[in-house]
């Protein structure tokens, strides 16, 4: 797989679990507030604040074939994690969480008020609420959070090149080809990765803001 | 058939909300009471929107909503809400606010759907978005919407408290003519007693989050010993038969216990029957019959109670046949004329208001 086909299968994956699993959490964390709910919110907003590599070092000890969760994987897969494809979408996951949950989390908080419980005195269930009422009316942060988790995870460097190494057709993505082009001096090339990657994120970012406004820019640190 | 309660619920600052009441299963019941009075707390137990404590019970119609600590979740409540804002789906249009209802009925709609959206004057507007309409417009249809979910109790929260003078008026014989063609029990919440009085057949009066009494509307409206008799806008309700038109002078007579009142005229046909709304500050006494005076209503009655009022006022219950008017005078002029229960006397009557149509009159 080429590097650019690899890192659209790593940020297309990425934010594919990111959707379902942020989606609930945003849920819980927009309508609870209690210690609990801080804590979890902090631990998602982490991220943010952290060097990749702190990230990406605690990633590799929990990765790392002699860890519970490396043998756990050997046994149901019988291969190794760490440096693996996988192991780059675990990361990956962890490290945009809160290019997803944070868009998420304040569309579910301003909601008008009532909506649900109007919903729920004409017959609506749980699910039909969210499904019917919630998401028609988020769908553009939806939108903004998938965008962000995509980009954010094809931008992404210190983590990936922490857990997944330099593996060709493996863990190779755009921003750790970039870095062993400029090491290995092939400047032509690292050119065509570097303003390619500058390309599709300000062409991404630019369709948020368009159809957004720049309120959709609503990640929280 | 009808609804049972026995609802406790702690809210803030201390409020307790206590109700222990059956209400009728058809007509139009009030809760009545001042803002904080528990009106709004006990119609979301009821909805379902919000639990009371443990040992509550809500009852409808052969099903527990409430009962032993477990509710059945507001979805599953075969009721309507009508919010006091209204809170339309905005990502749909007027038409896709009712279908969300409709695909989700609880039962049959009561009227049909081309005749709902003509009695609410929806016709108009069923492509355009809520945030286009106006808000007695919103209030339209978040009756009609409540109405297409098929309820077999329809909750409304203070519709009117949002609407202009116009907007109410109204919504609020919109309101009365679905209270007429519909088969549907409703309750209607409001701190209004003008909209009580056009609306309501039975009367919940809550204060302090305690039921102070219950009956119906013209019983409850003549009593001394609520604290409706004793708001500036007591008045009495009254039911009369339209008996004549008088073109000459543009007046319609009214008929009430083989009395004959006169009301600016209304184009209403002989013989129908209309509530009739006296105020009591509008009310005074005369202890012969007024001969030479430019007020037209002038009564014969019988003075069954008198109640002092705050300060310098007195309330007194006149009787007028079978039924009852108010008078709140100064207890001076009570004193002067030596007013006592039993007296025979003259009700001089400034105002009456002829309900379930717009129009007041002198």
């Amino acid at each position: 797989m080429d590097v650019i086909g690899l890192t659209a299968a790593l940020a297309g994956t990425t934010t594919f679990i990111l959707l379902l699993v942020g989606t609930p959490l945003a849920w819980w964390l927009a309508t609870r507030n209690s210690n609990a709910s801080a804590l979890v919110e902090s631990l998602v907003a982490l991220p943010l604040v952290l060097p990749p590599t702190v990230l990406g070092f605690y990633l590799l000890l929990a990765l790392a074939p002699d860890s519970p969760l490396g043998q756990l994987w050997q046994q149901l897969t019988g291969t190794r994690l760490a440096f693996s494809f996988s192991a780059l979408v675990i990361g990956s996951v962890v490290y945009s969480l809160p290019f997803v949950v944070q868009p998420l989390q304040s569309a579910f908080q301003n909601l008008p008020a009532g909506m649900l419980q109007a919903a729920a005195t004409l017959g609506a269930n749980p699910l039909d609420q969210f499904r019917n009422v919630v998401f028609p009316m988020t769908r553009r942060s939806f939108v903004t959070a998938a965008s962000l988790g995509f980009a954010h995870t094809v931008g992404e460097f210190g983590v990936v090149l922490m857990i997944g190494g330099n593996i060709p057709g493996e863990t190779q993505v755009l921003s750790i080809a970039l870095f062993d082009k400029v090491e290995t001096l092939q400047f032509d090339e690292a050119h065509r990765l570097a303003i390619g990657l500058v390309a599709f994120s300000l062409a991404l970012l630019f369709l948020i803001y368009r159809k957004n406004g720049p309120a959709a820019w609503r990640v929280r640190t | 058939m009808s609804l049972e309660l026995d609802v406790r619920c702690a809210g803030q600052h201390g409020f307790y909300l206590d109700v222990a009441c059956r209400i009728p299963g058809q007509g139009v019941t009030a809760l009545y009471g001042a803002s904080g009075s528990g009106k709004s707390t006990l119609l979301d137990c009821i909805a379902g929107l919000r639990e009371p404590d443990q040992n509550s019970r809500i009852h409808f119609r052969g099903e527990d909503w409430f009962s032993g600590g477990k509710g059945l979740p507001a979805w599953q409540r075969r009721i309507g809400y009508v919010f006091q804002d209204a809170r339309l789906f905005s990502h749909l249009t007027v038409a896709g606010n009712l279908d969300f209802a409709r695909r989700r009925a609880k039962g049959s709609q009561p009227l049909g759907q081309s005749r709902l959206v003509e009695i609410l004057g929806l016709g108009d507007l069923l492509q355009q978005k809520p945030e286009t309409l106006s808000a007695g417009q919103k209030q339209r249809v978040a009756i009609g919407r409540a109405l297409c979910s098929g309820p077999q109790l329809l909750l409304l929260d203070e519709p009117l408290a949002n609407l202009d003078h116009r907007a109410s008026a109204e919504c609020l014989s919109l309101l009365q003519e679905l209270a007429q063609q519909l088969d549907l029990p409703m309750l209607y919440v409001s701190h209004d007693i003008e909209e009580v009085s056009q609306l309501a057949d039975h009367l919940l009066l809550l204060e302090n989050g305690k039921l102070q009494n219950q009956g119906s509307l013209l019983a409850l409206s003549s009593r001394l010993d609520t604290n409706l008799a004793h708001e500036e806008q007591a008045a009495a309700i009254l039911l009369g038969t339209i008996s004549a038109q008088d073109d000459a002078f543009a007046l319609t007579e009214v008929s009430v216990e083989g009395q004959t009142l006169q009301v600016n005229r209304l184009p209403l046909v002989i013989g129908a029957k209309r509530r009739l709304r006296i105020p009591a500050r509008d009310v005074s006494i005369c202890l012969e019959q007024p001969r030479q005076t430019s007020i037209l209503n002038i009564l014969p009655v019988t003075i069954v109670e008198i109640e002092a009022c705050h300060g310098a006022r007195l309330l007194l219950r006149l009787a007028l046949g079978e039924q009852f008017l108010l008078a709140r005078i100064t207890r001076k002029s009570a004193e002067r004329l030596s007013l006592a229960v039993g007296d025979n006397v003259f009700a001089q009557i400034k105002s009456v208001a002829l309900l379930s149509e717009a129009g007041d009159t002198q």
